[in-house]
């Protein structure tokens, strides 16, 4: 990509310094994050920390799906929202914070489920896709369509006091379903009371998302692909698990049964 | 000695640091290996940090040139993108 000086104002040059000091970025890596656009599912605990750090840095587009309106117990965690914002829609709220911090990043929300209908139509315009959902079925359905699409995608998850996350590059890498072929049977998957999160978790896996998702827009370092990283919040432990590329996985491997997306419902409780 | 013409010369004096690097870096980079960049500034302690970190980023520091009281001179070479 050839740069000029002038594909930044003043302000923009003051705005991203920081990250033009780097080697790794420069100007060049600062108009390459300029040009990306993401799309982000979830504007709750793990979306919030990711749409902020990634408005910061100055990402061209996100468009963060979410059909949920902000509720009281979602505060202790999902930073962009607040008390005088419950009850207005979770994309509307969080769009707001993010337009205030940058507004050089194009925030598109979109008020929507995301459905096997839907979901390859949307993704289509993105250069990455960010899963912050808090589901299986979501989780699988993002999963098989970025395989399908292409599309890179990073995937986080969170419960009590344990994150997980791992970068999903099709063609290339593992996928989701090369790690958890299937969804869990609806006794494992733990039910509302038992599904506590202590809200910095998300804080830290969503932060560690977006930098993934940085250096996928920059193409430098190593991403974990084939790699699912585990943290441990209780023991303050980091932990990386070889997550070998299944050559009979379903949906990514040599002779895939998942063509196209089916259904990806499930009886879990959704509170 | 034969003398070294500039490719590119950028005037950053009124620029304190960080700036000082960020406005030289982001004019060497939008040049091509070879080429000579010329800034003149007026923060001192830049006369130092910048052909250091200028350096460290692979460029190449032909000269570092205090020209009047407040001023300085600094040559780069464009090595590495």
């Amino acid at each position: 990509m050839a740069f000029t000086e002038d594909q930044f104002t003043d302000d923009q040059i003051i705005r991203y310094s920081r990250h033009i000091i780097l080697p790794e970025v420069g100007g060049k890596g600062q108009t390459k994050i300029a040009a990306a656009k993401v799309f982000l599912i979830g504007a709750g605990g793990l979306g919030c920390p990711i749409s902020y750090y990634l408005t910061a840095a100055g990402v061209g587009e996100i468009a963060i799906v979410d059909d949920d309106v902000v509720d009281l117990s979602n505060l202790q965690r999902q930073i962009l929202h607040s008390t005088k914002t419950i009850g207005m829609q979770k994309v509307d709220s969080a769009k707001a914070v993010l337009n205030a911090l940058n507004p050089d990043v194009e925030i598109v929300a979109i008020k929507e489920r995301l459905t096997p209908d839907n979901i390859l139509g949307y993704i289509k315009d993105y250069d990455i896709v960010i899963d912050g959902s808090d589901n299986f079925p979501t989780r699988y359905l993002v999963n098989d369509a970025c395989v399908l699409a292409g599309k890179p995608l990073s995937s986080g998850a969170v419960l009590r006091f344990e994150g997980q996350v791992t970068t999903i590059v099709p063609g290339q890498g593992h996928c989701y379903r090369c790690l958890f072929e299937e969804m869990p049977p609806e006794g494992l998957v733990p039910s509302c009371q038992e599904g506590g999160v202590l809200g910095v978790l998300p804080g830290i896996i969503g932060t560690l998302q977006a930098m993934e998702v940085l250096k996928l827009i920059l193409g430098k370092g190593d991403v974990l692909m084939n790699t699912l990283l585990i943290y441990d919040a209780l023991k303050t432990n980091f932990r990386k698990v070889k997550v070998p590329k299944n050559p009979e996985c379903q949906v990514c491997g040599t002779h895939p049964t998942i063509t196209k997306l089916g259904s990806y419902e499930a009886n879990y409780c959704r509170a | 000695m034969e003398e070294i013409i500039a490719d590119k010369r950028i005037d950053i004096r009124g620029l304190k640091c960080p700036y000082t690097f960020v406005r030289s870096k982001l004019a060497i980079e939008s040049m091509t290996s070879g080429e000579v960049l010329e800034i003149t500034m007026d923060y001192p302690e830049a006369a130092v940090s910048i052909p250091k970190s200028m350096q460290d980023h692979g460029q190449r520091v032909l000269s570092v040139d205090k020209i009047n009281g407040t001023d300085w001179v600094i040559l780069i070479r464009k090595e590495r993108d």
